[in-house]
């Protein structure tokens, strides 16, 4: 994919994760369905297929699952050298690469690590306070549905069910035995992995 | 309960925080929260199970990854903004560029229909993880104060409004949030008052 970057999308890409810092409630990966919506339909700098693996990527790595942010970031930034003419060196395209990794991890971490050091002393000091109490109460559910919900968005395509049904039911294998099991979750991806490869789905 | 004396140590320096936390991160998998109990309070013993259990609720609360919002909270404790910061390098630094290495690697093996199926396979895989991890969320929600119901109707009201309608996080959270929060308050009044 290539597209073309100025000074003020590059803004906007910033401005668009720090937004998002403070409503990634239960995990970063919650802000996942928001970052589809801007980057792959909205702006379209960033395909369906990147934005997938970027996630499918970050979940087999070692490291937070925020990870699949930077990834994202990367591909921005790849795709927006792809789009540049003449076209740049290996070196300037990986460059670019790595504005795009600062670019949307300082934005998605910096507030909430902010707002998370000014804030866990009072909150350990203040536990029993009830508006303390009814917060975390009132957001249980939603941080519960909030996770059941990106994975149902990262599941498929949502244009095609009938062909996709591999896909589902596949996920759907794999919910069970998470909640069920303690398989180790490499042992998930791999035979993921395989089944993609033999294509079986 | 425990009769038994705990043995308590702390992080001896900034660059013990980094290291720890590196190792710790390097370790997750998808399931940190077991690596972080293993490491933190089994082998390290830099908390209790008590303490554990507090901070990482609170970690969950407040915005942003837990393991970072955990890295901030203990690096913070014992040596101020720097720990905190030496905390939180060691959960990104490694990782960032382990996992641009691997995307690299990937992408140079590149468009081949397997890696493009094996990565499918994972995404669907991935995508039940994280399903399931909020599912494993649903027994807390029977202490809940404002009962189960309320929660689960909550609950699907936040899937339509994310998943199907597909409306803008900041709005679901901004409008929900603050309803279900209130609503809260007015259930932990009304139990307190009985």
């Amino acid at each position: 994919m290539s597209i073309t970057l100025n000074f003020q999308d590059w803004v906007s890409l910033f401005l668009h994760f720090v937004s998002l810092s403070l409503l990634a409630v239960g995990g970063a990966i919650t802000t996942a369905p928001d970052i589809h919506r801007y980057l792959v339909d909205e702006q379209h700098w960033l395909t369906h297929y990147q934005f997938t693996s970027s996630v499918a990527i970050a979940q087999g790595a070692p490291g937070p699952n925020v990870m699949f942010v930077a990834l994202m970031g990367w591909n921005v930034g790849m795709n927006a050298a792809a789009g540049m003419s003449p076209t740049p060196t290996m070196l300037y395209a990986v460059m670019l690469a790595l504005l795009g990794v600062l670019v949307t991890m300082v934005g998605i971490i910096v507030p909430s690590a902010t707002l998370t050091f000014f804030s866990t002393q009072w909150a350990h000091k203040n536990r029993d306070l009830k508006g303390v109490r009814a917060f975390k109460a009132g957001l249980a559910p939603l941080v519960m549905s909030l996770l059941v919900a990106t994975g149902w968005l990262l599941t498929g395509n949502h244009d095609n069910y009938l062909e996709d049904w591999p896909m589902w039911a596949l996920a759907a294998v794999t919910t069970v035995i998470v909640w069920r099991t303690q398989t180790h979750l490499l042992v998930l991806l791999s035979v993921g992995a395989v089944l993609g490869m033999l294509k079986i789905i | 309960m425990s009769e038994v004396p705990a043995v308590r140590n702390v992080p001896t320096s900034n660059a013990d925080l980094f290291l720890s936390f590196n190792w710790l991160a390097l370790q997750g998998f998808g399931g940190v929260l077991a690596v972080v109990q293993r490491e933190l309070v089994e082998k390290k013993k830099w908390l209790t199970l008590e303490e554990f259990v507090e901070d990482w609720s609170i970690a969950q609360i407040l915005p942003g990854p837990n393991v970072i919002n955990l890295a901030l909270m203990i690096g913070g404790k014992h040596f101020g903004w720097r720990g905190a910061l030496s905390a939180l390098a060691g959960v990104l630094l490694v990782p960032t560029i382990l996992v641009i290495v691997i995307a690299s690697a990937i992408a140079g093996v590149g468009d081949t229909q397997a890696m493009q199926g094996a990565l499918r396979g994972m995404g669907a895989v991935s995508a039940g993880l994280i399903m399931a991890t909020g599912i494993k969320m649903l027994p807390a929600l029977k202490t809940n104060p404002m009962g189960l119901m309320t929660c689960v109707v909550l609950a699907i009201v936040t899937f339509l409004a994310v998943a199907v309608m597909r409306l803008p996080l900041s709005w679901v959270l901004l409008t929900l949030g603050p309803i279900a929060s209130i609503w809260a308050w007015r259930c932990i009044s009304r139990n307190e008052s009985a």
